[in-house]
């Protein structure tokens, strides 16, 4: 089988093909957002160019042509996580999708129940429960981290209690590449009782999901961060537990009947799909989604992870170089974040510019894990399916060229 | 590689070296001289204002201390955390204060700052060569609003 370094799928993506600086455009902040296939593209130009209508409302032909690709836009997300059609929620970002957790299941909590989070998430999965819980009375709590980087499942096994209902973790750290035991947390979790959200805004881009085996409640995602476009979150969960929530946001389509005094609700998935939808968006996510299965999730798994391997030798070895991470690629993937002494980190990003590389510096929206790890920021490097290992040669290369012009080295 | 110990004044022959040029254009040799010999470094025991400010993007963070003495300023010190363009325009803009009246530094502009650090800038990388004097003129509302 051909390696997707072979494939060279560079080629698939148009935006690829520009110069940055006068160089060869080197992408490394997928983490961020990924670049799009044409196929992406031209689905979305497509939809407008050719069936542009509301979806639900009309019955001339646009509309059911708009209505059918949607639905099999839906369709295509639980098939390709391995959930029911009715378990699959389009949200705007997988940020949406925790914001609409956080509201709904902390909804029927009692004052001093709790919430278990780890040290290691986005703001996306610890702001909206934080302050959820100062309004609502509860206790949040976090599961902390092990000196190398990884989840403490002992504290975990502490933490996870009989007054925990809510268990919420990163699939993998946005900063640290961690990938998280997810079938050991959600056994915990319903141990005590207590449903496991999985914040998959990096675990579905990068690892083959199927979330009746990773044993989760809810899992959320994000379009844009997997070859689709922006404005498109993905929110999974368990049919019966999404029937019991109550509608996150209210108006057109969410309902089944109203009247001046009171109203019912939509069916799954749509009682959680208030307004008109981003129609285009979730059908530019099918077409990643396609695009991805054409590869397959394995096959990306698998470049990534030597990618991975491949910069953290390299990196590894570079004289002031610190990674921040599980130095070895077992358990972790294409996130590599790392510190250049003496070198803040936008000044490493703005030198590897120069190069035409595009990296991240600073918080990566986890202001406390920085905090706990006693760094301002890091500069982190991540992969998807169009990345090499010449672009990994190239940030060496452009990182020791910061060295240089900040004085250290040679 | 052999690793070196940060030096104050980079080598000659590093300044002729090609393949610098475009990053030197930002980098150059009084920005970076700031950056690891910052001027008016500290915290200031006596103050007549001290003022916090952050940039939430990246994590830059300076804290100012002024003394007024008659209406003007007499010292001006800062402590911080961030990249070179930041931290340089901070010890630039504590310098350039000195002596002014507070009517003066209100008049302070982008510009002012930007011909102080000698370079062209991008938006993303103004926001860390403005920070300092964001920092200033929030701390002379405070000032202000205290008296």
């Amino acid at each position: 089988m051909m390696t997707l370094q072979q494939l060279n799928l560079r080629r698939d993506f148009p935006l690829l093909q520009q110069q940055s600086n006068g160089k060869p455009l080197i992408y490394l902040d997928s983490a961020s957002t990924t670049q799009k296939p044409a196929s992406v593209i031209q689905a979305m130009s497509n939809y407008y160019l050719t069936m542009n209508a509301n979806i639900h409302r009309g019955v001339y032909r646009l509309s059911q042509d708009a209505t059918a690709a949607y639905e099999e836009a839906h369709r295509n997300v639980a098939g390709f996580i391995n959930a029911g059609f009715e378990e699959v929620i389009f949200t705007k970002s997988a940020t949406e999708s925790l914001n609409l957790l956080a509201y709904t299941l902390t909804k029927g909590m009692l004052q001093g129940e709790e919430i278990v989070l780890t040290q290691m998430e986005h703001h996306s999965n610890l702001v909206p429960w934080q302050q959820l819980a100062k309004e609502r009375g509860l206790v949040v709590k976090y599961i902390r981290l092990t000196p190398d980087f990884r989840l403490d499942m002992q504290h975990a096994k502490e933490m996870i209690t009989k007054r925990t209902k809510v268990v919420s973790v990163c699939h993998m750290s946005n900063v640290l590449g961690t990938i998280n035991p997810i079938t050991e947390l959600a056994s915990l979790a319903h141990a005590q009782g207590a449903v496991l959200v999985v914040d998959g805004a990096q675990g579905m881009p990068h690892l083959p999901v199927d979330v009746k085996a990773l044993g989760c409640d809810f899992y959320a995602a994000s379009g844009h961060k997997m070859l689709g476009p922006t404005g498109i979150g993905i929110l999974y969960g368990k049919k019966a537990l999404l029937e019991k929530l109550p509608p996150f946001l209210y108006g057109g389509d969410m309902i089944r009947e109203v009247s001046y005094a009171d109203s019912t609700f939509n069916d799954l998935p749509w009682k959680f799909e208030a307004g008109t939808p981003n129609i285009a968006e979730a059908i530019g996510l099918a077409a990643a989604i396609d695009y991805l299965r054409s590869i397959g999730m394995e096959q990306v798994q698998q470049h990534e992870m030597m990618l991975t391997e491949y910069a953290l030798a390299k990196l590894g070895e570079m004289p002031g170089v610190r990674i921040i991470g599980p130095a070895t690629a077992e358990q972790r993937s294409g996130v590599i974040s790392f510190a250049v002494d003496g070198i803040h980190t936008h000044d490493v990003a703005t030198v590897l510019d120069s190069e035409g590389i595009a990296v991240r510096g600073g918080h990566h929206c986890a202001m406390p894990l920085m905090e706990l790890l006693g760094l301002a920021g890091t500069t982190r490097a991540s992969f998807s399916v169009y990345n090499t290992q010449e672009e990994v040669d190239a940030l060496v290369a452009a990182i020791q060229k910061a060295q240089r012009i900040f004085g250290y080295g040679q | 590689m052999r690793w070196l110990p940060p030096s104050r004044k980079r080598s000659a022959s590093l300044a002729m070296d090609s393949e610098l040029l475009e990053a030197e254009e930002i980098y150059r040799e009084h920005i970076l001289d700031l950056y690891k010999h910052p001027h008016n470094s500290g915290k200031l025991s006596s103050y007549s204002f001290r003022r916090r400010e952050l940039n939430p993007v990246c994590g830059d963070q300076i804290e100012l201390f002024v003394r007024m003495d008659d209406n003007k300023i007499a010292e001006a010190a800062f402590i911080g955390h961030g990249c070179a363009i930041s931290q340089a325009s901070a010890s630039l803009l504590t310098d350039f204060i000195k002596g002014k009246s507070v009517d003066e530094l209100k008049q302070i502009t982008r510009e002012n700052i930007l011909s102080m650090l000698g370079i062209a800038l991008g938006p993303v990388r103004m926001k860390c060569a403005l920070l300092a004097l964001k920092t200033l003129l929030k701390g002379i509302e405070d000032y202000e609003a205290g008296n």
